[in-house]
């Protein structure tokens, strides 16, 4: 693959992608092949439509629909090639879709959606949602997710997941039907867990974190190079290329009045606007590093989310303790008809009078049907804990060797990137001097 | 070689005249006489006068002389060396300025010795300047610098305009010293060798008289040229034209630098940012700090590849953009001659009194016009020819520059491709052993 381990770097001539990286670059994710789904079936968005609709309030609207194309694996290799099954899906049904793992697996670190709205594009790569380039790189982000689910060792043999790549009619009811919005955690409650914790899991802490610090430099990254209107490092960029060809316009122009220089000057200026048109090109490659960086950006987010449900969890079963706790306080109490502690019930029965045996009879009763269930809760809480634990943290460790490999091949698909910038601009140069000394 | 190295006073206070740039292009259109004092048959030269005693003088010698060689001075026969440098600040007690050291070697007859260590500040480049185009009104000076730059006096100082100053003197100089006229000339001799120049600035026309000329010189302009020949017409059209080129290319030039410097800020967060990441991750940490320190290291090769085009084109550009307004001056002023002399032959035709001497000042003036127009036409191939050789010379050195620049950056990144790919095989192996 590499040259010889040669200590001088300019020789190095194999810059190009290996088989592997240009496999990987492609499918821009770490793909494992020999688990689940993608054993049995190719998975692809083929293409992008626009459509036309009444939508809920019944006014007409345009959207864009993808399509998604699914062919078992057997019959490529049988060499038979059949046509592939396919349906068309929108945008909000992937969300929904989505939505849908995230409530269901909440221990699953899910892979990202692409923008809704494209925040970090540079303004001359278009962020209108029907403008066909923001589309385009809107169906690889699409195609991205489902490869991403499909190769994910839980989420690719939920059942839902299948059927949103095979029945285009009735997709949505049965969603619905499984009742996962119920299930979802109230953010409300989400949050309260996340300040009241007391002890949640050292890693799980860590792991957010180190969600929140990946956030951050990456959204700096993308800023640096476009935000909206602002005019940062992509749209520089782009003006050094474009003025040298107002070289090209001037050389023409001057060659006209010259007898010698002319054909030099005139030679120069194409190479000149050869220049300029290569940069369209180099910002094209640098959008795709920005969105292989991007999908992280939202990777981070679905990290937090495992790691706040772990803190939901392990609130829920100290809350349950402390009930368990306060509870037993109480029957002890009760029991002993010493009151320790100051309570409500104490001061009104020393100032209304001590309850009669009966109900203070009756009142034991209840407290140990209470802690009876109690300990069942605590013990059924301390399960779900340990389960969470158990099986978020081997999410979360093969999310962090999948990032390594992806976030590594995307720096070095960033470098040879930059090496054939390099290459094109020496090229360019080197013709243009030639041009030059014809003067 | 121990030659006299004369070390120069600079004479304190300002006694020299200094010619305002905007009125020096009209001023130099001399009276008839005094030309005619120079180039009579029966010469007596004044001191100072820009002529080498020993040229011979009659119109029909001196228009041979203009017939300038086709083939261009060998490097090997160059033997006279110019240069310009050190820069020295001098406070007196009225002002300051900068001073420059300017060393000549040589191994011509007519030096006294063949080294020469002089001290000129740009009051004196100027005044050689005035005086070489006061001699040959229609031969073409190699522009001085600007005297001000424009965004504001305070600059007057800095080492960077000092710097950009000097190197354009220093062009200056050897610009005068490549040409086959100036750099025979006496007053260039007394530029290189003179302890003080004071004494010779005092000589020639005065500020006043070199006034009254002006308003000749505007009544000149105002009169026009009847019959212009049609390759002084061309050559005006040329120089409209390039002058227009060489204008945007300066401007497209100028506009490049910024939006590098631009480009240039913000890819210089980056590298920071790569580094900063790099301190959350583990496995990721080297990549990142790669990746950071490459980044840097292109930020590098860009500020200088900036400062390049900053230090190298771009003066070139400048100079051939002021270069067109000598040009212009140039042409001016030979149609002022020719204006004249129409002026005169109209006037001749008449009048009726004083015929023979009009005449012979007629005949004058017609030699006159002739010698103009010829030593236009040869300085004018010249200067096409080293146009074409200096703005050649500045793109292929830009071109050449550009590609090493690139030639650093793929570098830097092939390096972290290497040190990348190595790495993943390293790990690689670990895995499967």
């Amino acid at each position: 693959m590499a040259d010889s381990g040669s200590e001088d770097i300019a020789v190095i001539g194999n810059t190009d992608l290996t088989p592997s990286e240009s496999e990987n670059n492609l499918k821009n994710t770490m793909v494992e092949k020999g688990t689940s789904l993608l054993k049995r079936m190719e998975i692809s968005v083929a293409e992008a439509e626009k459509r036309t609709g009444k939508n809920a309030v019944n006014m007409q609207e345009t959207y864009t629909v993808y399509l998604i194309e699914t062919r078992p694996v057997d019959a490529a290799s049988e060499g038979t090639n059949p046509v592939p099954d396919s349906l068309w899906r929108r945008y909000s049904e992937f969300e929904l879709l989505r939505n849908y793992l995230l409530v269901t697996y909440p221990f699953v670190v899910v892979p990202p959606l692409p923008e809704k709205r494209a925040e970090f594009v540079w303004h001359k790569l278009s962020a209108d949602n029907m403008d066909p380039d923001f589309v385009e790189r809107r169906r690889v982000g699409l195609e991205n997710f489902l490869l991403r689910v499909a190769s994910h060792p839980v989420l690719s043999s939920d059942k839902i997941f299948y059927s949103f790549l095979t029945e285009e009619n009735g997709w949505k009811e049965t969603v619905f039907e499984t009742g996962f919005q119920a299930k979802a955690d109230s953010r409300l409650k989400a949050l309260n867990a996340t300040f009241r914790v007391k002890n949640p899991d050292k890693r799980f802490a860590e792991m957010k974190h180190y969600g929140d610090e990946l956030q951050s430099v990456i959204s700096q990254l993308l800023r640096v190079r476009a935000v909206g209107e602002n005019k940062r490092a992509a749209d520089r960029l782009y003006g050094v290329y474009k003025v040298h060809g107002n070289y090209g316009r001037v050389f023409s122009e001057w060659s006209a009045i010259e007898k010698e220089m002319g054909d030099g000057l005139q030679s120069a200026g194409h190479h000149m606007d050869a220049y300029a048109a290569s940069v369209d090109d180099i910002l094209e490659e640098e959008e795709h590093y920005a969105d292989q960086l991007k999908e992280y950006l939202f990777y981070a987010d679905a990290l937090r989310a495992v790691c706040r449900k772990h803190e939901l969890t392990q609130y829920e079963l100290e809350m349950a303790a402390q009930d368990l706790t306060s509870k037993k306080q109480q029957r002890e109490e009760l029991a002993t008809g010493t009151v320790r502690t100051f309570s409500l019930k104490g001061m009104t029965s020393k100032l209304f009078g001590q309850e009669t045996p009966e109900q203070r009879e009756a009142k034991l009763k209840m407290l140990e049907t209470q802690i009876e269930e109690g300990e069942e809760l605590v013990k059924e809480r301390n399960e779900e804990c340990d389960e969470f634990v158990k099986s978020a943290w081997v999410d979360i460790e093969r999310f962090k060797e999948q990032k390594d490999h992806d976030l590594r091949e995307a720096l070095i698909s960033y470098a040879i990137m930059q090496i054939s910038m390099c290459k094109k601009g020496i090229q360019v140069w080197n013709n243009a001097k030639e041009c030059f000394s014809k003067m | 070689m121990s030659g006299p190295v004369v070390d120069n006073a600079v004479p304190s206070g300002n006694s020299s005249v200094a010619i305002p740039t905007d009125i020096s292009g009209q001023i130099l259109d001399l009276d008839e006489d005094d030309d005619l004092e120079v180039f009579s048959k029966d010469t007596t030269l004044t001191e100072g006068s820009s002529f080498n005693a020993s040229m011979q003088t009659s119109p029909a010698s001196m228009i041979n002389q203009y017939k300038f060689e086709e083939e261009e001075e060998d490097a090997d026969t160059k033997d006279i060396f110019v240069t310009v440098d050190n820069p020295e600040s001098l406070v007196t007690a009225i002002e300051t300025y900068v001073t420059y050291r300017v060393m000549t070697k040589t191994t011509r007859s007519e030096f006294d010795a063949s080294e020469f260590e002089v001290r000129r500040r740009y009051q004196d480049f100027l005044w050689l300047k005035g005086r070489l185009e006061e001699a040959h009104p229609t031969l073409i000076v190699h522009p001085l610098p600007e005297k001000f730059v424009m965004k504001g006096m305070v600059e007057r100082f800095n080492e960077d305009f000092i710097e950009t100053r000097r190197k354009a003197l220093h062009r200056f100089l050897n610009k005068i010293a490549e040409h086959p006229i100036f750099s025979s000339t006496e007053d260039f001799k007394i530029f290189l060798t003179a302890g003080e120049l004071t004494s010779h600035k005092k000589q020639g026309p005065g500020f006043l008289s070199r006034m009254g000329e002006t308003v000749k010189a505007v009544a000149a302009t105002v009169r026009g040229v009847r019959n212009r020949p049609e390759e002084f017409t061309d050559m005006q059209e040329y120089v409209e034209a390039f002058s227009q080129k060489i204008s945007s290319l300066d401007k497209v030039t100028q506009r490049i630098v910024r939006e590098q410097k631009e480009y240039l800020e913000e890819l210089k967060e980056c590298g920071p940012m790569y580094a900063l990441w790099s301190q959350s991750e583990e496995e990721l940490a080297e990549p990142l700090t790669s990746m950071a320190s490459s980044l840097d290291s292109c930020c590098k090769e860009t500020e200088e590849r900036v400062k390049q085009i900053n230090d190298h084109l771009i003066p070139a550009l400048h100079e051939y953009v002021l270069c067109t307004e000598t040009l212009k001056a140039v042409l001016r002023r030979r149609d002022n001659i020719q204006a004249d002399f129409e002026a005169k032959t109209e006037a001749l035709a008449t009048k009726k009194a004083d015929r023979d001497t009009m005449r012979d000042e007629l005949d004058k003036m017609e030699d006159r016009l002739e010698w103009a127009n010829n030593a236009l036409k040869s300085d004018w191939t010249r200067w096409r020819k080293v146009m074409r050789t200096d703005l050649r010379s500045a793109f292929i050195d830009t071109a050449e520059r550009n590609v090493n620049y690139y030639e650093k950056c793929l570098a830097v990144w092939e390096s972290f491709l290497h040190s990348q790919r190595t790495d993943a095989e390293g790990n690689a192996k670990d895995d499967c052993s």
